[in-house]
């Protein structure tokens, strides 16, 4: 197979677009989509400063690789989930990527600021994704205000469009679907806009880019990911794809410039603050201090059962020993 | 899935699977579209490697040669 562009030996054969690439034009390629994303949807400018969030996966690490490139101001935000051998291994790679590319790179633990995302899934009703989930906005959106950035990047690629989207639409989560934009702008004076630069690349020509460019990123999975709906939901869309080429982009693409805005609705009042930790939210205090609470107190009350249920079984046994001597 | 063990003088393929990290061997050569369908994997949610470069799935890949089959979908919810 050729390279549309050049006739080299192509590396890469892209079905959605009718097209196939070396290395040289699959990088050339990739800029342009990245580049024409950012101006199209207006998303940011080289005078502004960017906060990456970025877990050490492909994706994130695929993004602040290209805005550097790109000449953007850029640092990175790493949160430590606290998911054992997985989350030591992703920080490590991100941490490897900023050193190695001399850019700042910002990292918070969440077992010294709040309850590793295991914790959290074990005392609360929460999947681990979604308390992952609250944890993530939270401390992205405070990383974000605090660091004085007025801009909030994430990797979300294409198939994690689709994915979400399909999801939307099977359910018709229309308030989700309002919000299902690649740029979302503020609603509150400590948000900043958030955008998602590789909306329109693939989770192949993400992971591609990664490859040719040599970035060290880790390949393995969460732990709490097998089984996600997302992932099934990705399978189903691949699927249809391999059937129907270019299925997938059209529907992201097409929802994102034409139905979008069908969905649309009156602004809601801007958003308080949480009367706990003073970031934004719609209830006095938001999801994420809820969820901290919760965790907080069901962990303390296990410990004090666990406890009590210890000095039980010790006065137990201290009580049955005469009766144990006794025998002897 | 078929796996099969090498054979007479037949060379083995060797491919290995991420992020399962799973080894399989298959006899003689064939065309990279030939052995994602025998894994039962899709073209657009693998990347398909042989030492630095990346595999098109209209590429052969002959035996002895060392594949790595690297998955693309990441993700949870």
């Amino acid at each position: 197979m050729k390279c549309t562009r050049c006739r080299e030996r192509a590396e890469l054969a892209l079905r959605s677009h009718n097209a196939a690439f070396c290395r040289a034009c699959f990088l050339i390629y990739f800029n342009r989509q990245v580049e024409r994303t950012i101006r199209q949807d207006k998303m940011f400018t080289p005078d502004e400063r960017i906060l990456v969030a970025v877990s050490g996966g492909k994706d994130s690490l695929a993004l602040w690789d290209i805005l550097i490139e790109q000449g953007y101001q850029t640092e990175g935000f790493y949160l430590a989930l606290g998911i054992g051998t997985y989350s030591s291994q992703s920080q490590q790679k991100a941490e490897a990527f900023a050193k190695k590319r001399q850019v700042k790179l910002r990292i918070v633990q969440l077992e010294q600021e709040a309850v590793p995302v295991p914790l959290a899934a074990q005392f609360t009703r929460r999947m681990p994704c979604a308390a992952c989930g609250t944890m993530k906005r939270h401390f992205f959106d405070q990383a974000a205000h605090d660091g004085g950035f007025q801009v909030l990047a994430t990797g979300h690629n294409l198939d994690d469009e689709a994915a979400r989207l399909l999801g939307n639409v099977l359910y018709w989560q229309t308030e989700y679907l309002a919000r299902q934009k690649a740029v979302l702008e503020p609603s509150h004076p400590k948000f900043v806009r958030k955008v998602r630069p590789l909306y329109r690349l693939s989770e192949l020509e993400t992971a591609a880019y990664a490859f040719f460019r040599g970035i060290d990123y880790i390949i393995e999975e969460c732990p709490n990911s097998a089984g996600a709906t997302q992932l099934f939901y990705k399978d189903i869309l691949n699927r249809i794809d391999a059937k129907m080429p270019g299925s997938k982009r059209n529907f992201v693409q097409k929802f994102m410039h034409s139905a979008q805005s069908l969905f649309a609705r009156p602004e809601d009042s801007p958003p308080r603050e949480c009367e706990k930790c003073g970031m934004p939210s719609y209830a006095p205090v938001c999801s994420f201090c809820n969820l901290v609470s919760e965790v907080e107190r069901k962990h303390e009350h296990a410990q004090s059962t666990s406890k009590a249920e210890a000095d039980s079984s010790k006065q137990t046994g201290q009580a049955e020993q005469p009766h144990l001597d006794e025998t002897h | 899935m078929s796996v099969y063990a090498a054979r007479g003088t037949v060379g083995v393929m060797q491919v290995k699977l991420l992020p399962q990290n799973q080894m399989l061997t298959f006899p003689g050569s064939m065309i990279v579209s030939v052995l994602l369908k025998k894994l039962d994997l899709l073209p657009e949610s693998v990347m398909v490697i042989r030492g630095t470069r990346l595999l098109t799935e209209e590429e052969r890949v002959q035996a002895d040669d060392e594949i790595e089959i690297r998955s693309v979908i990441s993700g949870g919810v």
